[in-house]
């Protein structure tokens, strides 16, 4: 009873509930759980894509620069190519042929999709046409969201990311210089308070048709860090699904204002302190990786490069033949996993000492062990107690493995970012990492490798703790 | 007199395209250009220029 009773449901996934969180109903969760950004579990196995075909914006954002554009940049807002509407389309078909994992596609900007939505609205008739299983979503700014509420309910948008920093213009006043409303260009406080209300407005009409709505709110310190725990309250009791904290990223050469005055961004401990303070309020999402409004993949793995217009067919026509075997595929694996984290769960309340643990994970998908520690581009961060095994969020950091130049340095990054970490999870890692992190006091394992993120924390939490290894791996 | 695009520093967004409301603003080649017969400077239908209002990039939509 225990063991159900904390992994939520029935066990069996014909009954409709796999994997559902116990706090959530089965209506919201057949919504969110095909959905990787909406849903942490379906991140393990699911990947959206973004097309790029609304670069016109409706308002200035302090950490933005529509002008500056890179390859090697992951930052929301940033482009390599701007696509029409007949490009995304080939676009779309192109990548759903080829990567069976998607499942989501969002329109994201490069500027506003509410803003172009001539565009928006374009793209979305002809996609939903050629694919209709693919589940529709935008992110905006929130400035012309209400009047598009209806459009997105006739259209099947079943998901909206706002981005909302402040429900106080004082505060918006530092982060916003100008917005373009009404026809007309506002500054100041006045700029901030018709956001604000236009963000609040729209937000409350999404959730009175039943569109599930993701909060993004981007963590400026000094300026609305301890702010955002007011915002959280604002958009919960609006009805929002998911609060996103996501860290400031502040560049030079990023050419945005804060980048260029010096506005730093969090570091990950200020991050998951803020994020920690919002627990109980609006559900929050811990594993956002900010991506590029051209981004294509599961999420931590872009693969847009691959698919540039250059890359893909003239005239693709579209098959399902990948995507609906991957979902065979992943409805077992789910089931699976499922089972091994209901084991782990066990294994962990039947440890007699409390404590904690915290391991950070390689992995490239499917809720496995199964990147090599050089390779990886990012590490998993989870939080291990008595009570059950908690996604806390991710660290990025630069592959160590970079064929054999600057690897001190980078090692050195890794470490740093690894900053509150016990141990570090991979399916492979050098002698000489592994040294440099245990003198660092980070152990790092490859023990486990290809296992069950859940089941290996579970029998490492055992060793530490207390319990006979030989019983948690029966 | 009309508005004018600088194309150096036009990131072309295309949002002075449909804000235009002489519907003069048209992707050209590899540009946007204002069709100075058609511009009015928005006199007499907006209390501002709508291309520059709108643009994100400090003066490219600019008297021609």
């Amino acid at each position: 009873m225990l063991t159900t009773a904390k992994s939520g449901g029935c066990a069996s996934s014909s009954c409709g509930s796999s994997s559902r969180p116990t706090d959530m109903d089965s209506a919201t969760w057949e919504k969110i759980k095909d959905h990787p950004c909406f849903s942490e579990e379906a991140h393990h196995y699911f990947a959206r894509m973004h097309v790029a075909v609304a670069p016109a914006c409706n308002i200035q954002c302090n950490y933005c620069n529509r002008k500056y554009d890179c390859a090697n940049e992951s930052r929301p807002g940033v482009v390599s190519e701007k696509l029409t509407p007949d490009q995304a389309l080939r676009k779309v078909i192109a990548v759903a042929n080829e990567v069976p994992q998607l499942s989501v596609l969002g329109i994201a900007g490069p500027g506003d999709a509410c803003y172009d939505w001539k565009k928006t609205r374009a793209t979305f008739e002809r996609i939903a046409r050629e694919i209709p299983d693919i589940k529709l979503c935008i992110s905006t700014n929130g400035l012309a969201l209400p009047e598009h509420v209806d459009e997105l309910a006739e259209l099947n948008i079943s998901h909206v990311t706002i981005t909302i920093n402040m429900v106080d213009p004082a505060v918006g006043e530092k982060i916003y210089p100008w917005i373009f409303y009404g026809h007309r260009r506002y500054t100041g406080m006045e700029a901030a308070k018709i956001l604000h209300e236009r963000q609040m407005l729209g937000l409350e009409m999404l959730s009175k048709r039943g569109i599930l709505t993701k909060i993004n709110s981007v963590m400026i310190p000094g300026i609305n860090d301890q702010h955002l725990i007011e915002v959280n309250k604002w958009v919960k009791e609006r009805g929002a699904f998911l609060h996103n904290v996501m860290p400031l990223i502040s560049d030079p050469a990023h050419g945005t204002c804060f980048g260029q005055t010096g506005q730093r961004g969090p570091t990950a401990l200020e991050l998951k302190a803020l994020q920690d303070r919002l627990e109980g309020g609006a559900k929050l999402m811990r594993h956002c990786r900010q991506c590029r409004a051209d981004a294509v993949g599961l999420l931590g793995t872009d693969r847009g490069q691959e698919f540039t217009l250059d890359q893909i067919p003239l005239e693709p026509g579209y098959n399902s033949g990948k995507r609906h075997a991957y979902r065979e595929v992943v409805s077992r694996i789910r089931d699976d996993h499922l089972a091994a984290k209901n084991q782990a769960i066990t294994t962990l309340a039947s440890v007699s000492v409390r404590g904690s643990l915290h391991v950070a994970v390689a992995t490239k998908g499917g809720g496995r062990i199964n990147e090599h520690f050089g390779h990886a581009k990012e590490f998993q961060v989870y939080e291990a107690s008595q009570t059950g095994i908690k996604f806390v969020g991710h660290r990025k950091v630069e592959p160590y493995c970079r064929g054999g130049w600057g690897e001190e340095a980078t090692l050195g990054g890794i470490i740093a970012a690894l900053e509150g970490i016990n141990i570090v999870l991979c399916a492979k890692i050098g002698d000489c990492p592994q040294k440099q992190l245990m003198e660092a006091g980070i152990r790092a394992t490859e023990a486990f490798g290809y296992d069950y993120i859940e089941t290996a924390i579970s029998a490492l939490y055992a060793a530490e703790y207390g319990l006979d290894l030989s019983k948690a791996t029966a | 007199m009309a508005f004018k695009i600088v194309a150096s520093q036009c990131t072309q967004c295309g949002a002075c395209e449909f804000e235009c409301p002489s519907d003069a603003i048209e992707f050209k080649g590899e540009k946007y250009v204002i069709d100075p017969n058609k511009c009015t400077e928005c006199e007499g239908v907006f209390e501002l220029q709508q291309c520059a209002s709108v643009c994100p990039v400090p003066k490219t939509c600019v008297p021609a």
